[in-house]
């Protein structure tokens, strides 16, 4: 029987096995942070409560919503240049990076106005988890900007076709992970 | 050897290797006035015998660094060195420089060498590990210069290898660590957490770029897997290297005066640490395994996966035992941390640098791959002997430390320093033991270099 050239061989994990570990090696440093803030909010109930009502949980919202949708373009994709469609692949690439935008410009607003508050990571236990989560979080999705930029450059380029996206998919999965690791801090820090 | 400039490495190799033997020396008399306090006092007090011990270890280690990357780098670029002649130049500079510093330590007393120096005019002194005279680190920057720049010229006009990009950045990286150690702000908290930016970001920050890079060089030789595969792993190993470790920093600031957050900071960001020396142990025995091909030195290859292993030990498991806030509150600077440091430096830095002298030395002896089986042979008995005695070392304090911790910081009755220094008295002695095995498989190792030299080459089985 002949093959068809433009067969997809489903792997899994998808991606390179080198991202996989990285993602797996990332998600036990946050991990290990919600963790200790899991333990350390139980004896501080309290105050977690009173603070937590600080926090603006419909900016928090609309950015969980950024980063689903961005997540959504992001396969929207990988899956057209599965069906070997890359114009329409760096399109959805430019509004998964529009929506991180947006994650972006509603977080460094929300940080802004703690700042005018007067709040830092000294201010109380509370913020100091809440900031230290935030910020590194907010510091993946910069990173994982920068991973966008590049898959859409080189979907412009090309460079991703049916039989090699390699690449596209192992940018993909590090950006799932940053939405997955929001989807687990907003309803930690902001709503519990 | 394809490049005859990488004939620069030897000199820093016998130096690092001298060297070495001379700060094991100092270990041993060190490891003897820790039970007879007086050994060999007045001519060589306590204090002077750590610092010469201390600084003997980086001073070899980064003549071990720069011998691997003058012997690395052309062979990654495949192109000469830039200049083979500075690159000696460097070396008696270096060299003399590190010879007047320990002499000036054991000779007159510090505060008159500080005196001599004219440390007034800048002053640099004083500080753990940090101990040259100010016009001995100026020295220092200019070596680093000189040889930044040459190993700089040759990877921009030859291949970019990833290996070679990453011992660039960990090389910069060194030399700009380095310049912290001439601010010494008046502010006592500030001194110390700049003073960290030096220890803490070589050994767990940019070292670990040298380290991953030396090994994935070492491993691509012997085993030849292919280099994408080596690199994917490089990259990884880094990331993760410099996630932990720069924010990993923090477990130092705990106890300086810095705000409180620092304790959550370094705590959950060290504990990380042991991470990247987890994946460099399964990259090592991964690529080694996947092998395509098998290799004559089995020194060498011992010594990569040795290293993989001891740091993955030393770095990160015993680095994890304390390194948790509440821990160190009662383990700081207890003999728990003698007993990290020593595994550590041990396992991912002296490791590295004999596992590349020990797969470059034949070449730079004139040898087509690997020494004769003979000299293997007795080096490899230097490496189990030196291995195992390190792995005994850090057991022994480590059982000190916690004893250590025990009757002085945590029972009902606390015990003064001094009267529980007594009480573990048994546990230096057997340190000194195993550092005078140590001291055995390190003569060892010295003598394979003069072993089997008439004899042919090792020689695979067919």
């Amino acid at each position: 029987m002949k093959m068809n050239k433009l067969t997809k061989v489903i792997k899994y994990p998808p991606g390179d096995l080198a991202i996989w570990i990285f993602i797996m090696a990332e998600l036990l440093v946050f991990g290990l942070f919600f963790a200790t803030y899991a333990v350390t909010r139980i004896d501080n109930i309290e105050l977690f409560e009173q603070y937590q009502q600080t926090l603006d949980t419909t900016a928090a919202l609309w950015n969980t919503l950024a980063l689903i949708s961005s997540s959504y373009f992001v396969i929207r994709s990988v899956l057209a240049v599965n069906a070997n469609q890359q114009p329409q692949a760096y399109r959805f690439m430019l509004l998964a990076m529009l929506a991180g935008l947006v994650f972006v410009v509603i977080k460094t607003n929300e940080f802004a106005v703690h700042m005018d508050h007067g709040i830092t990571l000294s201010t109380n236990t509370f913020y100091m988890f809440y900031l230290s989560l935030a910020f590194f979080h907010y510091l993946h999705v910069i990173l994982g900007m920068i991973v966008l930029l590049v898959l859409a450059r080189n979907l412009k380029r090309g460079q991703y076709t049916v039989t090699d996206s390699s690449g596209l998919e192992s940018g993909a999965s590090y950006w799932h992970m940053v939405d997955l690791v929001w989807l687990i801090l907003f309803p930690l820090v902001y709503v519990m | 050897m394809k490049y005859t400039s990488q004939m620069v490495a030897k000199p820093y190799f016998i130096a690092a290797i001298g060297l070495f033997v001379a700060q094991i020396l100092f270990g041993v008399i060190m490891g003897m006035q820790y039970v007879v306090g007086d050994f060999l006092f007045p001519e060589i007090p306590f204090n002077v015998a750590r610092m010469v011990h201390t600084n003997l270890l980086i001073v070899w280690l980064l003549f071990g660094f720069m011998g691997a990357a003058y012997y690395m780098v052309p062979d990654e670029a495949e192109a000469e060195l830039h200049s083979p002649l500075l690159a000696k130049v460097m070396f008696w500079i270096f060299l003399a420089a590190g010879a007047v510093t320990i002499l000036g330590y054991l000779l007159v007393p510090y505060a008159t060498l500080a005196e001599i120096t004219m440390n007034d005019l800048l002053p640099t002194m004083g500080r753990e590990f940090l101990e040259q005279p100010t016009i001995i680190k100026i020295g220092i920057v200019v070596v680093a210069l000189a040889f930044l720049y040459n190993i700089g010229m040759t990877i921009l006009k030859g291949r970019k290898t990833v290996i070679n990009l990453v011992l660039l950045i960990g090389l910069v990286g060194l030399a700009v660590f380095f310049l912290f150690a001439f601010y010494n702000p008046d502010n006592i908290v500030l001194d110390k957490m700049f003073w960290w930016f030096v220890v803490h970001l070589w050994v767990e920050g940019v070292w670990e770029l040298i380290l991953g890079s030396l090994l994935a060089y070492v491993l691509i030789k012997t085993t030849g897997v292919d280099r994408e595969v080596i690199e994917k792993w490089l990259y990884v190993i880094i990331a993760m290297a410099l996630i932990t470790g720069l924010i990993g920093t923090g477990h130092h600031f705990f106890w300086i005066g810095t705000p409180g957050y620092w304790q959550w900071w370094g705590s959950i960001f060290s504990a990380m640490e042991p991470i990247p020396f987890f994946m460099m142990t399964i990259f090592a025995f991964n690529m080694v395994n996947k092998r395509r091909r098998q290799h004559p030195n089995k020194a060498a290859v011992l010594w990569a996966l040795g290293c993989s292993v001891m740091a993955f030990l030393g770095a990160g498991v015993w680095g994890f035992l304390h390194t948790l806030s509440f821990v160190n509150y009662y383990t700081h600077g207890s003999q728990i941390t003698a007993a990290h440091g020593h595994m550590a430096f041990y396992g991912a830095y002296v490791m590295i640098v004999l596992a590349i002298i020990s797969y470059a030395m034949p070449m730079l002896n004139g040898r087509k791959v690997a020494n004769s089986m003979s000299s293997q042979v007795v080096e490899m008995w230097s490496f189990w002997l030196m291995t195992i005695s390190m792995v005994f070392i850090t057991l022994f304090l480590t059982a000190a430390g916690i004893v250590q911790v025990y009757l002085q910081r945590m029972s009902d009755d606390p015990l003064p320093f001094m009267v529980v220094q007594d009480k573990i008295e048994m546990f230096y002695w057997m340190r000194e033991g195993a550092g005078l095995v140590f001291l055995i498989g390190l003569i060892l190792y010295v003598i394979s270099f003069f072993v089997g030299r008439d004899q042919p080459e090792a020689q695979l089985p067919k």
